[in-house]
């Protein structure tokens, strides 16, 4: 199973953790993750406004280099994947931005939104599979209670980014369980850490951080799992609670696997 | 700002942002599940119904368009798609694309780093904030 990966620029960076414990478990899976040659930041937040299309062009290219390479593009970081399948999007339903795009690259084969773009979680589920995942688990989690950090990014807006159901998600449970862990279900799961607000107001992040994990150590959260390396941040340094460890969830598929 | 000035603004927002903003039924869910909410003096139910009355420069003087989190809660959960945090960030952008206005400046930022923080976090203020 080969993919074209993107790791962005945080994944190179502060967020290494995430990328190196993926790429270790993802060789263990028989799963080739190709980095993209020349990729470029992609810019963390999706421009919403139509008229945006200067702010596009990084992940446009990055989709359409997937394309020529015959592959589907893979991402990790929670930010680089809402970013990339919203402008994807875009490339398939926006005619006027399509043609603008279009014209600014000037690439050989104009760009319409072929590329399939699959977050790593969903290539866990829906090319791996959770069951065949389980077989390979060497150090199974077990008696681990993991409560897992969706955040925004990964799930809204669900009519673009259709990777599970935006209110009651299962894909994190089902990987804790897949690893021999005990998901913790809990209602903030799905509620905004305070994100990039966090560099202007720390106050408002410690708020919506701290809100969270009190949440899910209500629950008998033992761990918190994320993908998002900004989600980590907020919690770990905004969170308020150093007894609880905030790990990306590549790293925790990286020990039951035994690749840690 | 002179009335015609205004209706170009609104238009302008409106048109870029693809809101309808006569969709909204005023039901104040966005504003319920709005994280940010109380941090906020305009709540993302008035922004729609501000822009429908051609208050953009209120909104565009007030706070409140920086503390938008862009979680997309209020876009999620909406009865009737209407899509609140286009339109704050239809109003922030409205703001720093105008000259001088840039709410994060570059020089600003090594005072604000932390050993830990990520790149991301700076690279989405910097979407967010400025031009
Ligand atoms: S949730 Fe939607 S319909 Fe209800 S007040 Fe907000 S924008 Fe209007
Ligand atoms: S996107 Fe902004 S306005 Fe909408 S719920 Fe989130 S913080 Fe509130």
């Amino acid at each position: 199973m080969k993919f074209s990966y993107y790791p962005g620029c945080t994944l190179k960076t502060k967020g290494k953790d995430l990328d190196t414990y993926a790429r270790a478990s993802a060789e263990a899976l028989g799963v080739e993750l190709a980095e993209l040659p020349e990729w470029q930041c992609c810019g963390a937040v999706y421009p919403m406004a139509k008229d945006e299309i200067a702010t596009k062009l990084s992940a446009v290219r990055a989709l359409a280099n997937a394309r020529d390479l015959d592959t589907e593009l893979v991402t990790l970081c929670s930010a680089c994947h809402n970013v990339i399948k919203q402008v994807n999007n875009d490339m398939k339903t926006d005619a006027d931005i399509v043609l603008r795009v279009n014209n600014y690259l000037k690439l050989d084969t104009p760009y319409n939104g072929e590329t399939n773009v699959l977050h790593f979680l969903e290539v866990l589920r829906d090319r791996v599979g959770f069951d065949e995942l389980k077989k390979k688990v060497v150090n199974p989690l077990t008696g681990r209670k993991i409560a897992a950090y969706y955040g925004c990014l990964l799930l809204r807006p669900s009519k673009v980014m259709a990777m599970d159901d935006p209110e009651n998600p299962t894909i994190l449970e089902d990987f804790i369980r897949a690893i021999g862990a005990e998901p913790v279900i809990y209602a903030m799961r799905n509620e905004c850490c305070g994100g990039y607000v966090t560099i202007e107001n720390p106050g408002e992040a410690k708020r919506r951080s701290n809100a969270v994990l009190d949440n899910a150590a209500s629950k008998g959260a033992d761990t918190v799992v994320t993908a998002c390396p900004l989600c980590l941040y907020n919690l770990k340094k905004n969170g308020g609670h150093d007894d609880l460890p905030v790990v990306y969830f590549t790293e925790l598929l990286a020990e039951a696997l035994g690749v840690k | 700002m002179s009335h015609n000035k205004n209706a170009a603004k609104v238009e302008q927002i409106l048109r870029s942002y693809g809101v309808d903003v006569r969709k909204c039924m005023r039901c104040g869910k966005c504003t319920a599940t709005c994280p940010a909410f109380d941090a906020m003096e305009y709540h993302p139910h008035q922004f729609i119904y501000m822009v429908e009355r051609g208050e953009v420069d209120k909104l565009a003087a007030s706070p409140s368009i920086w503390h938008c989190l862009s979680c997309f809660a209020c876009m999620e959960r909406c009865p009737r798609q209407v899509e609140p945090a286009k339109l704050i960030e239809a109003v922030r952008v409205a703001v720093v694309r105008e000259k001088g206005q840039n709410h994060l400046k570059p020089e600003d930022v090594p005072a604000l780093l932390d050993e830990d923080l990520p790149q991301q976090a700076i690279t989405s203020a910097f979407r967010k904030y400025s031009k």
